[in-house]
């Protein structure tokens, strides 16, 4: 699987047993449009492994009961097991302290979580919010709501053509009444990494918190919260190998302390009268209600699973099928890649000359091939590229070079009907 | 293409290359635009009813093949004939797309437009293929916009693709 090492990134040659690898996920084997799947729609879900599969069943046959609740067993094995899915993520995303760890329904609920206990309490009339032009929708328009709410501003960072954004720009649109930064690590309509890193330590030395939307980041990179020094970093168990409806917001401990809650309920409280509420700490005071308990412990189970395959070696195999997908798709007259950055993850946005994504995605389908096709949730980066959709291949790393042919094959195909 | 079931068929390949009845019209009695906020697909249609006859429709806009070629074959298939013929079309076509009629047993006057019956098993593609077909009820009613997407949607109606 090292066919295709970049000469320009010299990196490890892949050592994944993708074979093996692939016989862990059911579902590959399947032929949902009656021929093989060549599952290549990764960055809108990934698939699970039959590991996590298994680890939700047996969670579900034999501990399943609510949490921080009773004192029989059967409850405190299920809030046994809830809380170690939490040191699990603690320990793969590198926070200090499992408490900085908040479960929520995904990336949108935990960017939401954000906007309200931080957002509502801190950002005022005429403050401004740094976005960028590669925000997903989920990361923009809880911005906004709050912005028509509290009378906020919101700047944007502009990109280039390649879709890298605009740095010098990105430090200009700070003053004195700059608030906080919402940024993207990845760009899931182009696959852009932005420097995260740097931009956090700029808006630092001008005391600007920084939330950064790990969505496509996380499954992608090794991903230290620490080392990266972000005040907020939100990402989704689904496309982590997890399932649905489990998401995590990570916070520093005295960012979310001096957050007021989100949602009220239960569990969130220390106690309860008409006269007064006294909330319970983080991050208790963020989980109202009964959690996805089965969803949070299979995500850590994704993230066991993901672990011993190796984060590093999932990057170099992924960024060996985007180079050579990438030298694939620039030999096809008439295929035009969206988003061209230096420094990108498993995305390949396209266009093709004259022909529409929809029709684009429904002719790969009839040869197996799953991408997706349309704005990606990312309208603004649309507009900037003056194109209505683009179709997009997004890898993972139980994608195979064989599989990048059958796209390509796929592309002259819909070349042919249309010719 | 090898497989004659597939929606992409010679027909509607020709009409999305060599669209009929394209462009914008001189003066139009009854116009609407059209759009599909989910995949982006917008097109105006605009017509002259004589009477209660359509004497000249045109479309344009931008949008997948399928939009287009069902744009292009209903231009063609309501020119000449009467609101009411057209409104029966639109009935017709919708229920096709969705499959609540089976074309092949039950009476219908939808022609050479049953080339288009394949959206019904792609629920992502039924929308591009009605969207021209709301657009010229909305037109005929002289609705100024429409979209597959509102609750105000003169047609509107569960696609079951939601």
């Amino acid at each position: 699987m090292s066919a295709s090492q970049s000469a320009l990134k010299p990196r490890p040659a892949s050592a994944l047993d993708v074979a093996r690898i692939r016989a862990d996920f059911p579902i590959l084997g399947l032929k949902p449009s009656g021929k093989p799947l060549i599952y290549l729609d990764n960055a809108a879900s990934s698939q699970m492994p039959q590991q996590v599969i298994d680890r939700l069943v047996r969670y579900q046959t034999t501990q399943h009961a609510n949490i921080h609740r009773a004192v029989h067993t059967l409850s405190e094995i299920a809030t046994a097991e809830y809380e170690e899915a939490r040191r699990k993520i603690t320990r793969f995303i590198n926070a200090r302290e499992e408490r900085e760890v908040i479960f929520t329904s995904g990336t949108t609920e935990a960017i939401n979580l954000a906007m309200h206990g931080y957002g509502r309490r801190f950002i005022g009339a005429g403050d401004e919010i740094v976005l960028t032009t590669l925000e997903h929708h989920s990361n923009i328009v809880p911005w906004q709501m709050l912005a028509e709410e509290k009378g906020a501003k919101i700047r944007v960072v502009p990109v280039n053509d390649a879709g890298e954004l605009l740095i010098d720009e990105y430090e200009k649109l700070f003053n004195a009444r700059t608030k906080l930064v919402g940024v993207t690590h990845v760009s899931n309509a182009l696959g852009t990494v932005n420097p995260v890193k740097q931009m956090i330590a700029f808006a630092h030395a001008r005391g600007v918190p920084v939330l950064v939307d790990g969505a496509q980041a996380v499954p992608h990179l090794k991903v230290d919260v620490q080392d990266l020094d972000c005040d907020f970093y939100a990402f989704s168990g689904h496309k982590l190998c997890g399932p649905t409806g489990i998401g995590i917001l990570y916070g520093k401990a005295a960012l979310l302390e001096r957050m007021q809650p989100f949602k009220g309920g239960g569990d969130m409280i220390l106690s309860v009268t008409f006269e007064k509420t006294t909330y319970n700490v983080i991050p208790q005071k963020f989980e109202a209600g009964t959690p996805p308990i089965a969803a949070a412990i299979g995500l850590g189970a994704a993230i066991d699973y993901l672990s011993a395959v190796g984060m590093d070696a999932i990057a170099a195999h992924e960024l060996d099928l985007l180079d050579y997908a990438t030298d694939q798709l620039k030999r096809i007259p008439g295929v035009r890649i969206i988003g061209t950055a230096r420094d990108k993850a498993a995305v390949l946005s396209f266009a093709l000359d004259g022909v529409h994504p929809h029709d684009v995605g429904t002719l790969l389908n009839q040869d197996g091939v799953a991408v997706r096709t349309g704005h990606h949730c990312a309208q603004p980066v649309m507009q900037r590229f003056k194109v209505p959709a683009t179709s997009r291949a997004s890898f993972a790393f139980y994608n195979t070079m064989a599989e990048v042919d059958a796209l390509v094959a796929g592309i002259r195909n819909v070349q042919k009907v249309f010719s | 293409m090898a497989d004659p079931k597939s929606l992409y068929q010679e027909v509607i390949l020709d009409h999305n290359r060599k669209p009929r009845n394209y462009g914008a019209l001189a003066q139009a009695s009854h116009k609407a635009e059209g759009h599909n906020p989910l995949c982006g697909d917008h097109l105006s249609v605009a017509l002259n009813l004589e009477g209660e006859h359509i004497a000249a429709i045109a479309f344009q806009g931008e949008s997948c093949a399928i939009c287009k070629a069902s744009a292009s074959m209903m231009t063609a298939n309501v020119k000449g004939k009467t609101r009411q013929d057209a409104e029966t079309l639109i009935q017709e076509f919708r229920d096709m797309a969705t499959g609540q009629i089976d074309i092949d047993k039950q009476a219908h006057h939808l022609g050479r437009l049953t080339v288009l019956a394949g959206v019904r098993d792609l629920p992502t593609r039924v929308k591009c293929a009605i969207l021209p077909w709301h657009t010229l009820h909305a037109a005929l009613h002289s609705v100024a916009d429409t979209s597959t997407e509102s609750e105000n949607d003169p047609m509107h109606a569960p696609l079951g693709d939601a």
